[in-house]
């Protein structure tokens, strides 16, 4: 898809940007004296903590992924938002107040409160290094998604560009910083996506006839070969014919273009009062890559466009009710979309032939129901399986999701930014209450780009933005914007984490080498680099997957490394220190393993067949969790008995 | 770096521990009525009844929105129904 590049556009992201970038080196000015960085440490008041809870919380795999999941498959995408909100009933309620009571200052700190323990340390510290680097790739993925659009730059421009401004910010700034710029953003986000959801609800449905797209497109009877005029058939290809889908490509004759089309059921069952043909006739739209690497687009593009222009932005209701053509209330809109069909888009990659080497993805329309689009199961086939595996994996994920959260590093040293558990307590109410109503507000805007006609089916991320974009290039600058804060905000926050986990666990306690102040500084900067520049080129290497399905991914990793053992520190008296460093370092090496070699990693990182996997499902979760708390009960009770701890069971402050 | 320079986190003054006890008792009770509600939505939706039409639209819809707002709501309750330190610190009420 080709971008008009908008100079206002790009001034009012750059504004917006740069104020960001701004208020967090002013804020890092504030907190360079000790003092300074000590009332990071307990000086946040809860209300500023609780939104920043939220910008921390809402990645891009919250704006961009969940959008980008519901406009191409319905409700999954939701299925996300449900999971990532109820994560946060596990934080707050079993983990916050204890956990701020342990009284320390990173992740590994809290496990290791009661133990001193040098294992401890070095295992908790390679899993927030571990989850970190998981939950940066998202981020970056979709920092490059925003690039395209906005300047007209390719993927890797926009994943180097945020990568050097959020290392730029850490290692000038820090958690005061980090803190306000994610109240900013978390603030903007949701405010931004309210008026969002209004203006979809403001202009309700339009259907378009895609009979209007071109002759070649209509009811047709099965086995029917004709051809309109104006048109000829292409011989048979042996690529085209190993697809799986019902192709056909003409030749049109005036512009010499080639017209891919797709037979599907048909979407109707009656046209002006006649009973329609079995099946329809649809147009694709192909990219053919050349062994050279020049890309060839071809199918829907206009023949006035240049080859290069790419593909024609999609998404539209075929059918809607004639009421739901105005403006609909948020009840009024869902019930409109459940009697409505729709077109999502679907992609196909055809083989790549011996002595052509050209390689030719389709991308086809599939006509669906809105009762379809609003039930679970279009991109979690597995759970209308009867393979009782692929529903596992379902289950898997939704485990994952709710464990995760009180899982992740990033969130987990939020709690020490306020003064006490009650802090604690109400910061995570508001968190959840602000975090809530954006998730709620996902659903409309997945769905209002299902429909907006601007989706660029080569890119799922991209389809929040390009919703504004349909209404107004000022909009759409200013949400870009906000979701490159976005990216800013949570990367810094898991750079700060990561660098935590190295400074202050791996070489201060574990290593126990002493540095002064200035010293840990000086090599904290150097590992935000060098975290920086990995997750950049992660980022890059990352480009075509779904960032909510690869923060999926990070939920999983961070819920079998990190929750057993924080669960077991807290409710289970006979937990050792060796009980959890074991559970640590098995949830995360078992999970981490998983995932390497399940099927969905065959097919979207390596290129391999998935059917080769020997995973028999691609979610570890419901695998990993329990096997990190089995680990820990098993270790500890072949471990002597921990301590008695010291009087009213505080920890030793060190 | 934040996070790296400062000192302890804590206020160095805590909840005391029948407080903390009780908070975490009502946590586990509300805890478990969210798992109950969310393990239903699951098992709803491996059994293939979300697309049960409802309200206008379905249970996939109804339920989704359900949990978050149960979410909320449980939140508030226990915002509500915790207690604070019992020691002589006065900063919570204002």
């Amino acid at each position: 898809m080709s971008f008009d590049v908008n100079f206002q556009a790009g001034l009012v992201f750059a504004v917006i940007v740069a104020f960001t970038v701004g208020l967090s080196f002013y804020l890092g000015r504030q907190a360079k004296s000790a003092s300074g960085f000590f009332a990071a440490g307990g000086g946040i008041p809860w209300f500023v903590n609780g939104v920043a809870f939220a910008g921390d919380y809402l990645s891009a795999a919250s704006f961009l992924g969940i959008c980008g999941m519901i406009a191409f498959y319905g409700y999954d995408g939701f299925l996300y938002s449900i999971g990532y909100l109820a994560g946060w009933v596990v934080a707050l309620f079993v983990i916050a107040e204890p956990l701020k009571r342990l009284g320390r200052y990173t992740f590994a700190d809290a496990l290791d409160s009661k133990f001193q323990s040098r294992g401890i340390k070095f295992a908790a510290a390679i899993s927030t290094l571990a989850v970190s680097l998981f939950y940066l790739i998202p981020q970056m993925v979709g920092a490059g998604a925003l690039m395209r659009p906005l300047f007209g730059q390719p993927h890797f421009v926009g994943v180097i560009t945020v990568g050097v401004i959020v290392i730029f910010i850490v290692v000038t700034a820090g958690m005061v910083s980090t803190t306000y710029v994610q109240f900013f953003k978390g603030g903007l986000l949701v405010i931004f996506s309210a008026l969002l959801v209004v203006l979809i609800l403001l202009r309700g449905l339009s259907s378009s006839d895609p009979s209007n797209d071109s002759p070649l497109v209509g009811p047709i009877a099965e086995g029917d070969m004709s051809v309109p005029p104006g048109y000829r058939r292409l011989a048979e290809d042996p690529a085209w014919e190993a697809a799986k889908q019902d192709y056909e490509r003409f030749l049109e004759l005036m512009t010499s273009r080639v017209l891919t089309t797709i037979r599907v059921p048909n979407w109707r069952e009656s046209y002006a009062g006649q009973t329609q043909p079995s099946q329809y006739r649809l147009l694709c739209q192909t990219v053919t890559t050349t062994p050279q690497g020049e890309k060839i687009y071809a199918g829907a593009v206009p023949p006035d466009a240049d080859a290069s222009a790419g593909l024609l932005p999609v998404g539209r209701a075929f059918s809607v009710p004639s009421e739901a053509e105005s403006a609909q209330g948020p009840i009024g809109y869902l019930g409109a979309v459940a009697d409505s069909t729709f077109e999502l888009w679907r992609k196909e990659p055809l083989p790549i032939l011996e002595g052509n080497g050209d390689s030719t993805v389709v991308y086809y329309p599939q006509p669906t129901s809105g009762e379809q689009v609003l039930t679970p199961g279009n991109y979690f086939s597995g759970m209308r399986s009867a393979n009782p595996w692929d529903r596992l994996n379902f289950v898997s994920l939704m485990l994952a999701l709710f464990c995760g959260t009180a899982s992740l590093p990033h969130i987990l040293i939020r709690y020490y930014t306020v003064k006490d558990e009650s802090a604690a307590r109400k910061s995570t109410i508001v968190g959840i209450g602000s975090i809530g109503l954006f998730y709620v507000l996902t659903l409309y805007m997945g769905l209002g780009a299902m429909t907006s006609g601007a989706i660029d089916v080569t890119d799922s991320n991209m389809a929040a933005p390009l919703l504004a974009k349909s209404f107004s290039p000022w909009l759409f600058a200013a949400i870009s914007a906000i979701a490159f804060t976005t990216v800013l905000g949570t990367v810094s926050g898991l750079i700060i984490a990561a660098s935590g986990a190295v400074v202050h666990d791996l070489i201060g306690s574990v290593a126990k080498v002493q540095m002064s102040d200035h010293g840990k500084v000086r090599v904290a900067r150097l590992a935000s680099v060098v975290v920086g520049a990995v997750a950049i080129v992660l980022g890059i290497l990352f480009q075509k997957m779904n960032v909510t399905y690869l923060v999926g991914w990070a939920f999983s990793v961070a819920a079998s490394a990190n929750l057993p053992a924080l669960i077991m520190l807290l409710f289970w008296k006979r937990t050792t220190k060796q009980g959890i460093a074991a559970a640590v370092l098995v949830g995360m090496i078992s999970s981490l393993a998983w995932i390497l070699l399940a099927g969905d990693t065959y097919k979207d990182v390596y290129g391999w067949k998935p059917e080769d996997s020997i995973i028999p499902f691609s979610q570890p979760g419901i695998v990993t969790i329990p096997l990190g708390f089995l680990t820990l009960i098993v270790v500890s009770l072949l471990t002597p008995k921990p301590q008695p701890l010291p009087p009213e069971g505080k920890p030793v402050l060190r | 770096m934040v996070g790296l320079d400062h000192g302890p986190a804590s206020s160095g003054k805590q909840d005391s521990p029948e407080v903390a006890a009780r908070n975490a008792r009502i946590g586990l009770v509300l805890f478990f009525i969210y798992v109950a509600l969310y393990a239903g939505f699951v098992a709803c939706a491996v059994a293939g009844t979300l697309s049960m039409p409802i309200g206008g639209t379905n249970l996939a819809v109804w339920y989704g929105f359900g949990l978050i707002a149960a979410a909320f709501v449980l939140a508030l309750v226990y915002g509500v129904l915790c207690r604070s330190r019992t020691t002589d610190r006065t900063e919570d009420a204002k």
